[in-house]
């Protein structure tokens, strides 16, 4: 696609400090510089500077207006001062099994338990599996996250050095999950991070993972993440992401998966807090028998922004693809839904579906929906269908002739509404962690 | 126990109930018939605070209060319940939640302290018995995917649960056949006592054949046109409700 002067902004400080700062690391890393890796590196700094950063004239930046953002300029290798005791007000109750802490966008070890024998998955930083598994890396990095049309790819592309790499062997199932935490340490200064995770998920292996974010401190945080997930033949994959993160926050991020015959691909994205938030989650059905779902949730509030991109893509035959989203706006929130379904020539067969569900709770929120349809087979079965609306009043009476107060009604409805999603989640602790913070959110 | 004076009540700009009259003793099971439209349901929705009428004239005391100044949980906490027409399905609350929330927002109106949940689960035994309903129907979503039975039962599930001072059963039989109308009545008339008051509104006399009544009035156009013994609801059955009707133009 050829960048339409209007859809980018082709200069800003962000993206001078950004390409300066690509400069300086690419001295600094020397003898790497030579490395494949870089060479991808360095091809998606040129796109994103051929790009620029996208604006609302963008048809997927429509509502997205990441005006604010580019004309911060963060720290981009602070050194934090996180200790232990300031994790420990983050904590999710009763957690356990691989736990991974990123600091900033880098790894700390020191923080991190990983419980699960390396025979059964390989958990490495992505900065150690770049230096240990430079083939691995070769053959899966940037392979299936497109960097040409979109500039946040990009520019995470650019500048991957550090996140996770987890890889699992044919015909494993881990266990424990993987519970991958990125905190941005904004206490003292304005951050970015940009995490790059790798999953390579092996034939008729099991996982869990889930990837939660959270900053601390008022000032500006961004994190612009890309996870690349491979599934394998008949893999089982199940991925969470939780964001309950702070006004100050921006958060972008690209979920890209890539199935092959009879994988099943499991999500849940649930969105509680965050001041800016832009979720993109594709998929690519690439074999036969494939399931893929996705689950989300969203629960803005004040200015909060949320927007969830999904795309499905139904490269091949007699796949099934589900989407359930759903969200609660209230005060002056900002919610977006767009749902591509792509149903390719050769995909006949396809069972793909999408609802997404949306309760305005105050005046001034508002929901954008739009559901894509693009279906070139013939003998497919679709649908979709959005909704957006207040309570429902005839339930509310209902509670209320009961005995229970308006409020708490409106409250438990709500709850429940968001407990279709959250039943979704089957790492327990982080189910329940959920359920808590949605119950106290909604409490009004 | 509930005076009802020249209540008049509209939804938007049609006047739907016209001045009616009626006095509910403690104890007393009174039957409301009528055709449809007459205005039954807007009467059952009415006392039980539905926000979508607008009462223009009239009052409604129920124990000496003001019922109509009070919002709905607060009738509910004062003693009255509605047993829906049509119950409504509430998805991701279980009937078990559903009653301990409301069970001790009630208590919590009236100055006592919340059932714990052992407190709870002994009294809900108690009153599964009595009305003879599944501990699986209750651990599901609040009516959902519920037969028409199973909501009516529902219902009188909760009103044994709740205790009512006054119980206002809409259209209870709507929907049912012979067998469900027998266990739900059967239900109603365990709950039956000389505190307890019921308003059972219907359309067919069926249901009175196992709820009996007190007295039975025919609501017609808004207003109670004939009241009467048991007997009356026969003799609704029999001749249906034109000669009701034919008695009031005859009137006017």
């Amino acid at each position: 696609m050829t960048p339409n002067s209007q859809s980018y902004t082709r200069t800003s400080p962000l993206k001078d400090q950004l390409l300066a700062a690509f400069q300086v690391t690419e001295e600094r890393i020397n003898g790497e510089s030579k490395s494949a890796v870089h060479q991808v590196r360095r091809a998606a700094l040129q796109q994103f500077d051929k790009l620029g950063f996208p604006t609302i004239k963008h048809e997927e930046w429509k509502y997205a207006n990441v005006k604010n953002l580019i004309q911060e300029s963060f720290e981009l290798e602070t050194p934090s001062t996180l200790s232990a005791d300031d994790l420990h007000t983050l904590e999710i109750p009763n957690l356990s099994g691989n736990i991974l802490y990123f600091v900033n966008g880098r790894y700390k070890p020191e923080m991190s338990t990983i419980v699960s024998p390396a025979s059964d998955v390989q958990i490495l930083s992505f900065a150690e599996a770049l230096k240990s598994q430079p083939e691995t890396i070769n053959n899966y990095f940037a392979r299936q996250a497109d960097y040409q049309e979109n500039a946040f790819t990009a520019l995470n592309t650019a500048f991957a050095h550090d996140g996770v790499f987890i890889r699992v062997p044919d015909g494993n199932v881990v266990e424990q999950p993987i519970i991958l935490r990125y905190i941005n340490d904004a206490r003292e200064k304005k951050v970015a991070a940009q995490p790059r995770n790798l999953i390579i998920v092996g034939r008729s292996a099991n996982v869990k993972i889930a990837e939660s974010y959270r900053s601390l401190g008022d000032m500006a945080a961004f994190t612009n993440v890309v996870t690349e997930i491979t599934l394998a033949r008949e893999a089982n994959v199940e991925h969470y992401k939780i964001q309950n993160d702070t006004d100050t926050a921006y958060h972008i991020g690209t979920t890209q998966v890539h199935q092959a015959d009879n994988s099943h691909f499991y999500s849940a994205t649930v969105t509680l807090n965050g001041g800016f938030v832009r979720n993109n989650l594709n998929i690519v059905l690439d074999g036969e028998y494939c399931e893929a779902y996705m689950y989300g949730l969203y629960i803005p509030n004040g200015r909060q922004f949320v927007d969830n991109h999904t795309l499905v893509d139904h490269a091949k035959p007699n796949s099934y693809s589900s989407e359930l989203y759903k969200g609660i706006l209230e005060e002056k929130s900002t919610g977006v839904f767009n749902g591509k379904i792509f149903v390719r020539q050769d995909a006949q067969k396809t069972n793909a579906y999408q609802s997404c569900k949306n309760v305005v709770l105050s005046p001034e929120a508002t929901m954008n929906t739009k559901p894509q349809l693009e279906i070139f087979a013939d003998d497919v079965k679709c649908s979709h269908g959005t909704t957006t609306g207040m309570l429902d009043d005839e339930a509310l009476f209902y509670m209320r002739s009961r005995g229970i107060p308006r409020a708490e009604a409106q409250a438990l409805l709500m709850y429940a509404f968001a407990q279709d999603v959250l039943t979704q989640i089957k790492i327990e602790p982080i189910r329940e962690y959920l359920s808590t913070v949605v119950a106290r959110k909604l409490a009004m | 126990m509930l005076t009802i004076s020249n209540l008049q009540a509209s939804i938007g700009e049609k006047e739907i109930l016209k001045g009616i009259n009626l006095e509910v003793k403690a104890g007393e099971v009174h039957a409301i018939m009528g055709p449809n439209g007459s205005g039954k349901s807007t009467l059952a929705s009415v006392l039980a605070g539905r926000e979508d009428y607008e009462v223009t004239a009239g009052s409604v005391l129920f124990d000496g209060k003001d019922l109509l100044e009070l919002a709905p949980e607060e009738r509910a906490a004062e003693g009255i319940f509605l047993a829906f027409q049509y119950p409504v399905e509430i998805p991701g609350v279980s009937t078990t939640n559903f009653l301990r929330t409301a069970m001790n927002e009630i208590r919590k109106y009236r100055g006592q302290d919340a059932l714990d949940a052992v407190q709870f689960l002994k009294l809900m035994k108690e009153k599964m018995k009595l009305v003879n309903i599944d501990q699986s129907l209750l651990s599901r979503s609040l009516n959902e995917g519920f037969s028409g039975g199973e909501k009516k039962r529902n219902e009188v599930f909760q009103m044994a649960m709740l205790e009512p001072k006054l119980a206002i059963l809409d259209e209870t039989d709507s929907g049912l056949d012979i067998d469900a109308l027998r266990i739900v009545a059967e239900g109603v008339n365990k709950l039956r006592s000389p505190e307890r008051s019921t308003i059972v509104v219907t359309h067919y006399q069926r249901l009175l054949d196992y709820i009996v009544p007190d007295y039975v009035h025919v609501l017609y156009k808004g207003r109670i046109v004939k009241s009467g013994p048991k007997e009356l609801a026969f003799e609704l059955e029999e001749k249906g409700y034109d000669w009701i009707k034919a008695e009031v133009e005859y009137q006017q």
